[in-house]
């Protein structure tokens, strides 16, 4: 497993979310040569380097790049999703804290590629004291001509625009975060039937995570193929795992993109806390269907081989559960997290969240039957589909991984 | 009870105009300075917020009522807010509980009678390394233990005298 520094290249260094020792250390250095690329030419190289989207998703930048428009007819806008809510994800707290200016750097990059002059950083509510780092860095940026009218002199403007949301896990959608963005409930939009870029206000605009952006400074300076020489074929570079749960040493740690879960786990994690066996790891985010340990000793962190054992990659935030787990008891915590924030716009999901945690609840207190158990998997298929946004069939996903794989454990609650 | 802007805060609302395609996108930013302002959001403040911006104060007060983060009743002036989800729940969130309930009198979602202190159990915080995790009103604390909690009380009980 090698070491991979570039989205934490600058997390270790002393007061690095400050301008001048950011600078010190390269900060702001892809700028000159990113301006001297066309806007298109930018866009072909993140599409060669095959970046992909870090915020959960895993679908191709390039892409979603390519279909912002290049004539420059109508306003467009970057918004930068930095609404982190996805249980055991806490990696893009770390970049706007530790590297604000990384950031910074990618967002006048994207935005000169996409032809924007306008970005948002969409920030949950909650992390109201990492925002403030973040805004300082803006201010200092501002300050030195970095941001603003004609960033450092290369003749073209960039505006930055910290946007606080307030506690709703599903602006985390990009559409979303978008609504939310327009002053209104975080209420996720219908899908186009073609690709087309997302709409603000009724402008083109580009939505991309924190770490994503975060990235493009590297691609530009190393090349495409410098990003390349991380990772697989299909999942080039790397990604801020995160790991939380039952583990030695919990947190943030960047690799690349094919690493073997279990090592990830010994190394960085430093391995299961007290000792105890593992049982079951939850890959990417809660979100994610469960892994027994037996699936987690095979698990390889890719997008495609985490499709292949029935799971996904998502956030690459791990939640490591030890042997005297209750599995009843960790997916009823989820259900309460996926009850508390259904957006309600859809019945499936509103009703179908509400109804699962109450009947596992049920379960939990001894007073449900083996038929709740098959009710909770009937209401996952109702959920599964049937919405606006996949909201909805991420907890199938999530109530089919944990009652499929400890089935007995649920079925011993009710036989009590 | 009418409810008027800071002027300063009138200021940052005509500045962050010219930032938006159209004033309607403040009212989150609108809602958080009134919150800030009052302690809390007045149904006053959401008729001047919905003014300030040309929405319908009742779409702002949807608005309001869809993030957890908005008070619409007075609060307690120190907020606890405990991050319940699962990998703070793994790591010992429940003794924290405990102890807040036991410290601080009252149980999630009620507020002190002198309105000093309110508790709440949040979702995740997006803090999981560092489980259990608060939130007191904008600041994190990590690596929560009963003793943290009480050396926090300590320092708000200093801040009284």
């Amino acid at each position: 497993m090698r070491e991979c520094r570039i989205v934490s290249q600058k997390f270790d260094i002393y007061q690095s979310h400050k301008l001048d020792i950011a600078k010190e250390h390269g900060a702001y250095s892809s700028l000159k040569d990113a301006f001297a690329l066309s806007p298109h030419e930018i866009v072909e190289i993140i599409k060669l380097s095959g970046l992909r989207g870090k915020g959960g998703g895993g679908a191709p930048a390039g892409a979603k790049w390519a279909l912002m428009p290049q004539d420059g007819a109508q306003t467009s806008y970057l918004a930068v999703n930095c609404d982190e809510s996805e249980p055991g994800t806490f990696k893009d707290r770390q970049i706007i804290s530790k590297d604000p200016h990384l950031l910074l750097e990618g967002i006048i990059i994207t935005c000169y590629a996409i032809r924007s002059h306008s970005a948002y950083i969409y920030i949950r509510g909650e992390y109201s004291q990492f925002a403030k780092i973040l805004q300082e860095a803006i201010d200092e940026a501002y300050g030195a001509g970095i941001l603003g009218a004609d960033v450092m002199g290369l003749g073209y403007g960039v505006d930055v625009t910290i946007h606080r949301g307030a506690g709703a896990y599903i602006c985390g959608e990009k559409s979303a975060m978008l609504e939310s963005l327009e002053g209104k409930r975080g209420h996720p939009r219908l899908k186009p039937k073609r690709p087309e870029p997302e709409w603000y206000f009724g402008n083109p605009t580009l939505v991309n995570n924190v770490e994503t952006i975060t990235t493009v400074p590297y691609i530009i300076k190393h090349g495409a193929n410098g990003y390349r020489a991380y990772g697989t074929e299909q999942s080039p570079g790397t990604l801020l795992f995160a790991i939380s749960g039952h583990i030695n040493k919990p947190g943030v740690y960047e690799a690349e993109f094919g690493t073997p879960m279990m090592e990830y786990i010994n190394r960085y994690g430093g391995g299961i806390r007290g000792g105890k066996k593992l049982k079951a790891v939850i890959p990417g985010g809660a979100s994610t269907a469960v892994l027994t340990a037996a699936e987690a000793e095979c698990a390889i962190l890719d997008y495609e081989h985490m499709r292949t054992i029935g799971s996904a990659l998502g956030t690459g935030g791990m939640i490591v559960m030890d042997e005297d787990t209750d599995m009843v008891e960790a997916l009823k915590n989820l259900l309460e997290f996926y009850h508390h924030e259904s957006c309600g716009q859809c019945t499936p999901c509103r009703e179908g969240t509400g109804w699962s945690d109450t009947l596992l609840g049920r379960v939990l207190d001894g007073k449900g039957s083996n038929e709740d158990i098959d009710k909770i998997l009937e209401l996952a298929k109702t959920m599964d589909g049937q919405t606006i946004c996949v909201f909805a069939p991420a907890v199938a996903i999530v109530i089919r991984a944990f009652i499929g794989k400890f089935r007995d454990e649920f079925e011993a609650r009710v036989n009590r | 009870m009418s409810f008027v802007f800071s002027e300063e805060n009138l200021a940052k609302i005509e500045a962050l105009k010219l930032r938006y395609p159209s004033p309607a996108a403040l009212s989150l930013p609108c809602l958080w300075m009134a919150q800030y302002q009052d302690g809390h959001i007045s149904l006053e403040a959401i008729e001047v917020i919905g003014e300030l911006i040309g929405t319908p104060p009742m779409e702002i007060y949807r608005v309001a009522t869809f993030y957890t983060m908005f008070h619409l009743e007075p609060i307690g002036k120190y907020h606890f807010q405990l991050c319940k989800t699962l990998s703070c729940a793994l790591c010992g969130k429940a003794e924290v509980l405990e102890h807040l309930i036991q410290r601080l009198g009252i149980r999630p979602g009620e507020s002190s009678d002198d309105g000093k202190f309110a508790l709440s159990q949040v979702e995740c915080l997006g803090s999981c390394g560092t489980a259990p995790v608060m939130q007191m009103n904008d600041l994190y604390y990590e690596n929560l233990t009963p003793e943290k909690i009480d050396a926090i009380l300590e320092s708000l009980e200093g801040e009284h005298r």
